[in-house]
């Protein structure tokens, strides 16, 4: 059985660790924040300029001053600031950042990444993802394996990157890959979702990759 | 000097050109300029560039200046959220310039900051670094990419003093303190108006030097673009 968006979100939330600042990205990587383990502390940073994310306010509390990346309602915590986008992209450009998890079209065996334009489509703009992969220190990417029956995991990204060499981690529904950011590429597939077969994966995989499923945890 | 106006378009008049360029705070429809951007809509000027994270949605924010085609040019991070943004961008009529929203608001810091070049790690590799300088620092490559000013800022704050200085609220500050740097003219709206010395000089975001025109917003209007909550019921259960 494929994982589902929240076993997806759930698997990225064991990347977490006690202390971290952490970027979210929309879709998927947003559900991570309710499966971060009550046994660590997490701050979740917004680029519009907040860090210490707390949840969507009660009905009748949302405050149109307070807002997340992807223009929802949200709510303060006590840790809370709040900055200008320039001191925020600063925190993310500057390495202060430990993760970021977001959403992918393609990545590839190199660890390119693409995820913010399809050529011939009109297109909406990068935001902050250029800036989060190119900055942020270790990026974790969560997507389905394939998008209508076409691999997402190639050899090389076709659609217009993103981010050179960026990827850390991808997280499918099929099974989870380490990639290499410097060096020779180096994409091993580490877990296979629970049900998932190694063929499958092979079938449903564009990019080469090496196996190493000593450590596989089903989530 | 007095720099308090009665109105946006009292704030804004004589001041607009045909062929500028204005750049406008906000992020989504959060802090968004809307009385400055409703006042440059009723000023009729055209073939404007606007610099600013989004284009608004459609009838709100600067949405309102596509309504009426003012707008010739945008600098932005995203634009998604905007349907007649598409159909003026596809039909040729709208410029568009995208900018990493990191780099978009590093361009305008270093903009009012009197820096022309800065060189940035985002964008290496892709289609933004293509024609600019790229150059390798400590063994990683950086593109160069260019300060940002322009004629006018409009910023929205929410409180301000007949000085100037300005106190932005929770994520409505986003890019109006860097845009309050960076506009040649930089006029800022402000839903409290309070006496000079009642802000707390240590809680200033942005010191009065940079700000030359004010204007009383008291009934600003605000919108949600995604509402989003949870319910107590369940919270409770």
């Amino acid at each position: 059985m494929a994982r589902t968006r929240d076993q997806m979100a759930a698997r990225a939330a064991r990347e977490l660790r006690d202390g971290f600042y952490v970027n979210l990205g929309i879709g998927i990587p947003t559900l991570v924040a309710n499966y971060i383990p009550p046994s660590i502390s997490v701050t979740l940073q917004s680029e519009n300029g907040m860090l210490g994310m707390g949840p969507f306010p009660f009905e009748g509390e949302e405050d149109p001053d307070l807002i997340n990346a992807g223009k929802q309602t949200i709510t303060e915590l006590p840790q809370t600031s709040f900055f200008s986008s320039a001191d925020s992209f600063g925190m993310i450009r500057g390495g202060h950042i430990d993760l970021s998890i977001l959403g992918a079209m393609q990545v590839a065996e190199n660890g390119d990444l693409a995820n913010w334009m399809i050529p011939g489509k009109m297109v909406k703009g990068m935001g902050g993802a250029m800036d989060l992969v190119a900055g942020v220190n270790r990026v974790v990417v969560v997507m389905e394996h394939e998008a209508r029956g076409e691999p997402k995991l190639l050899r090389e990204c076709t659609l217009p990157l993103t981010g050179q060499r960026c990827a850390d981690l991808v997280i499918t529904d099929l099974g989870v890959f380490t990639l290499a950011r410097k060096g020779e590429p180096r994409m091993v597939l580490i877990e296979l979702a629970e049900g998932v077969s190694l063929e499958e994966i092979m079938a449903k995989t564009q990019a080469r990759f090496e196996v190493s499923l000593g450590q596989q945890v089903d989530a | 000097m007095q720099k308090v106006y009665s109105t946006a378009a009292q704030a804004l008049a004589g001041q607009l050109r045909d062929g500028m360029s204005i750049m406008s705070g906000g992020f989504g429809l959060c802090g968004i300029p809307q009385a400055l951007i409703d006042a440059v809509r009723l000023s009729g000027a055209r073939e404007l560039t606007v610099i600013s994270n989004n284009a608004g949605v459609d009838g709100v924010g600067l949405g309102t200046l596509l309504e009426t085609r003012q707008i010739r040019k945008m600098i932005s991070s995203y634009v998604g959220e905007n349907k007649l943004f598409a159909q003026q961008f596809l039909s040729g009529e709208l410029e568009l310039e995208f900018n990493p929203q990191g780099t978009l608001a590093e361009r305008i810091r270093a903009g009012g900051a009197g820096i022309p070049a800065f060189f940035t790690k985002t964008g290496v590799g892709t289609i933004i670094a293509e024609g600019k300088p790229v150059q390798e620092f400590d063994g990683e490559l950086y593109v160069m990419e260019r300060g940002l000013v322009a004629d006018i800022a409009l910023v929205h704050a929410w409180k301000g003093d007949h000085e100037g200085n300005l106190v932005y609220r929770k994520t409505a500050r986003n890019f109006n303190p860097v845009m309050a740097t960076a506009g040649r003219l930089t006029i800022a709206e402000v839903e409290h108006l309070v006496e000079t010395g009642e802000i707390d000089a240590d809680g200033i975001h942005t010191p009065g030097i940079f700000v030359s025109r004010i204007v009383h917003v008291p009934d600003a209007e605000k919108h949600i673009e995604q509402r989003t909550t949870r319910s107590r019921l369940e919270e409770n259960a």
